[in-house]
């Protein structure tokens, strides 16, 4: 599956280890948060960078003792209309963290700049658009309302700018 | 009222060129209808029974003169020369062509207007007082606020995917006009000891299948507090709002199934776990937003106006409409010039494009060239001079605009239904329009006094029939058109759900239903109580006796 990464395609160099699949000796691997739960003596020792694909329906703080290892969380969309995901994301960056954020399952173009904006990454999509679809979409609104927001395109935030004198917004730190 | 500025503008022109290549795309076959669905009602376009319609935000239903001329050009040139005032103080287009939506929405931005946000599981058009800036009994106009939010709303990547539409209603005043308590959130601005105006935050009301009136999360919060506060209370919903079943998506449901306590305490967790940003841009916005929406240069006026006294003894019809329509202004000399879009037997809400021109004119002769759309879909000019009520009157006379029904029988709310939904199960239009030829005497509705009739086509209460004093609403039975009677609903400071009253009615026997109610309301009447008083103190047998005891 294509993968999109700061604006370009990149092969993937993640392997998804599934729930029973075998631990591969070495490799970054992304596994099931399920697996975290009941491996994680075993994944802290394993030998490379580890990720998670964290679901919809646990909440956030059950990730805050694990989330040092972290370099990797990929965030599933199981329908491009359930909107869980962008919450998600947001609270995690909110929670400093730094690795990359994936978007995986039902990511479509005209969702990817919202995506961008609460601090996906990367994504996971499928071949069915064209590349230049994809890039397009995600930087199709030049500026945001919003304050906040993560700004790979570069879009302006309109409060922030109109009031370039105020106190200035501390800065996020910027996704890996 | 609110201007645009460069990045205002900017933003409209990029969401429409978005939509145009969204459309190109959807019309060349590049993306499913499912993919296109959600993407075209966050822009306000609908496929309806026999065309598409696009609703237009009126952002809480605050329009220039300029403005409503271009919605009656684009009446004219793209629909069939009229438009639809919405309950939540929008304009709908019934007969629109797809490639013609992107001309459209570029010939709105020209006017600073848009179709974002007006549908889909997203947070839609703010509404709020009609008579925000006018009304005599208002704290402060609740519009800077209403357009502070408009902003923070407009493609929040956050909450565009919701579970399910959601709705924002705010007032200025102790004197509920915006129906706050049924909205998914609901801001009243009210005082604390020390003099401090802040917002009390109302959550989980809502009509629909489930009619709930909201509860209070918190009592008051700071005016700097209010979008961080708003953020926590959306994305518990976001987070934990149910998914499974559309009925049962909406806040009012998780503030019902979780409780008002474990609500609030999920909001207040949030809202503390969240990095605290300065909030001094916001505060710095609202201040910058607050002075579009200063007092226009009212003349100092005596109260008393001469001309407007003689006219009105002289003239019994413009007496009479000055009573039912005019409401008071908090500046001497001038008036709230409320103009019904409910002429006797008409289609509630519904303007022509020569209507709406008029209106404009009579804007800027009279009101500063500002109107209101009000959510019972009428309009408003708000800033008269009493000294120009007899003309405007009579202007508004000649156009079919002078229905003095405000706030009675004949001001009867009702959404599309039938004749142009999808999702109605019975007609609301024919149903509101023989009700209004029933009761059109005026006397006689000034004799029953202040009433609200509202008509819903199916259970999702568009027509927002559970608050109406009497509610109708429309259903199929085997295929035949049927309606149910509720009593007792309001929407105002003391709301209240309407009761079914029994077995509902053939749409024919409605009229004769209704006007029974009426005549047990004014045979047990005490002197100057009104109807929902009334019902309110009598229950609802006596009106049962009189609607089935011959059955």
């Amino acid at each position: 599956m294509p993968l999109i990464k700061n604006d370009r395609f990149i092969d993937d160099p993640w392997t998804h280890v599934g729930l029973e699949d075998s631990l591969p000796s070495s490799g970054d691997i992304i596994v099931p948060y399920a697996r975290l739960l009941k491996e994680w003596d075993a994944l802290t020792r394993h030998d490379g960078r580890l990720g998670v694909v964290f679901t919809n329906i646990d909440r956030v703080e059950a990730l805050s003792l694990f989330l040092p290892r972290l370099a990797l969380i990929a965030l599933p969309f199981p329908s491009f209309t359930d909107g869980r995901a962008y919450s998600l994301a947001r609270q995690i960056r909110e929670t400093g963290f730094a690795g990359e954020l994936r978007a995986s399952g039902n990511v479509l173009p005209d969702q990817l700049q919202f995506m961008r904006q609460v601090g996906f990454d990367a994504f996971e999509v499928t071949e069915r658009f064209a590349p230049e679809v994809w890039l397009g979409a995600s930087r199709r609104m030049s500026l945001a309302y919003q304050r906040g927001l993560y700004r790979p395109a570069g879009e302006a935030e309109v409060w922030s700018e109109r009031h370039r004198d105020a106190e200035p917004w501390l800065e996020q730190p910027h996704a890996g | 009222m609110y201007r645009y500025d460069e990045f205002d503008y900017q933003f409209v022109r990029d969401r429409t060129a978005q939509f145009a290549d969204q459309a190109r795309r959807r019309l060349a076959g590049e993306l499913t209808e499912d993919e296109f669905r959600p993407l075209r009602l966050m822009n306000g376009l609908y496929l309806q029974l026999h065309a598409y319609m696009l609703r237009i935000a009126i952002p809480y239903g605050t329009l220039s003169s300029r403005q409503m001329r271009q919605l009656a050009m684009i009446a004219r040139r793209w629909d069939k020369n009229y438009g639809h005032f919405t309950t939540r103080q929008n304009i709908q287009f019934n007969w629109i062509k797809l490639e013609d939506t992107p001309e459209i929405l570029a010939a709105l931005a020209d006017v600073e207007m848009h179709a974002i946000q007006t549908s889909g599981n997203c947070i839609r058009n703010v509404t709020t007082d009609q008579w925000a800036g006018a009304a005599a009994d208002e704290i402060a106009d609740p519009r800077p606020v209403a357009e502070l939010i408009r902003q923070w709303s407009s493609l929040h990547p956050e909450f565009s995917y919701l579970p399910r539409k959601f709705k924002i209603a705010v007032t200025g005043a102790p004197n509920d006009r915006a129906a706050v308590k049924v909205h998914d959130i609901g801001l009243r601005l009210h005082k604390n000891d020390k003099g401090e105006a802040g917002w009390e935050v109302i959550v989980g009301g809502g009509l629909g299948r489930t009619p709930l009136i909201g509860v209070t999360v918190r009592e008051f919060l700071p005016q700097h507090e209010l979008i961080a506060y708003l953020e926590a209370i959306m994305r518990v919903y976001n987070l934990y709002g149910r998914r499974d079943n559309k009925y049962k998506a909406r806040i009012k449901i998780l503030v019902h199934e979780l409780g008002p306590e474990k609500f609030r305490a999920e909001v207040e967790a949030e809202y503390a776990r969240r990095p605290k940003q300065e909030t001094e841009v916001e505060e710095r916005e609202l201040a910058r937003i607050a002075a579009y929406f200063a007092p226009p240069q009212f003349e100092r006026l005596p109260r008393w106006s001469p001309r407007f006294e003689e006219a009105r003894l002289a003239n019994p019809a413009f007496a009479r409409w000055v009573r039912t329509n005019v409401a008071a202004h908090f500046a001497d000399g001038y008036a709230i010039a409320n103009i019904s879009l409910k002429p006797e037997g008409g289609i509630p809400g519904d303007a022509t494009s020569e209507q709406m021109e008029l209106v404009a004119d009579l804007a800027e002769r009279h009101s500063f060239s500002e109107i209101r759309v009000s959510h019972a879909q009428n309009l408003v000019l708000p800033h008269v001079k009493r000294d120009d009520l007899f003309d405007l009157w009579q202007a508004l006379s000649g156009a079919g605009l002078a229905a003095s029904n405000l706030g009675l029988a004949g001001d009867i709310i009702a959404c599309p239904g039938l004749d142009y939904c999808t999702l109605a199960t019975a007609r609301s239009i024919p149903v509101a329009q023989a009700i209004s030829r029933k009761f059109a005497d005026y006397d006689r509705q000034q004799d029953i006094g202040p009433l609200k009739i509202n008509i819903s086509g199916c259970i999702n209460a568009c027509g927002h029939h559970h608050v109406g004093h009497i509610g109708i609403l429309g259903l199929d039975k085997k295929g035949e058109e049927y309606y149910q009677i509720t009593l007792g609903g309001s929407s105002a400071t003391s709301a209240s759900i309407g009761q079914i009253i029994g077995p509902g009615f053939a749409g024919h026997d409605v009229p004769d239903a209704i006007e029974k109610i009426l005549d047990t309301y004014l045979k047990h009447r005490q002197p100057g109580e009104e109807f929902l008083a009334a019902y309110r103190r009598l229950g609802a047998q006596p009106f049962k006796e009189a609607l089935y005891a011959a059955h």
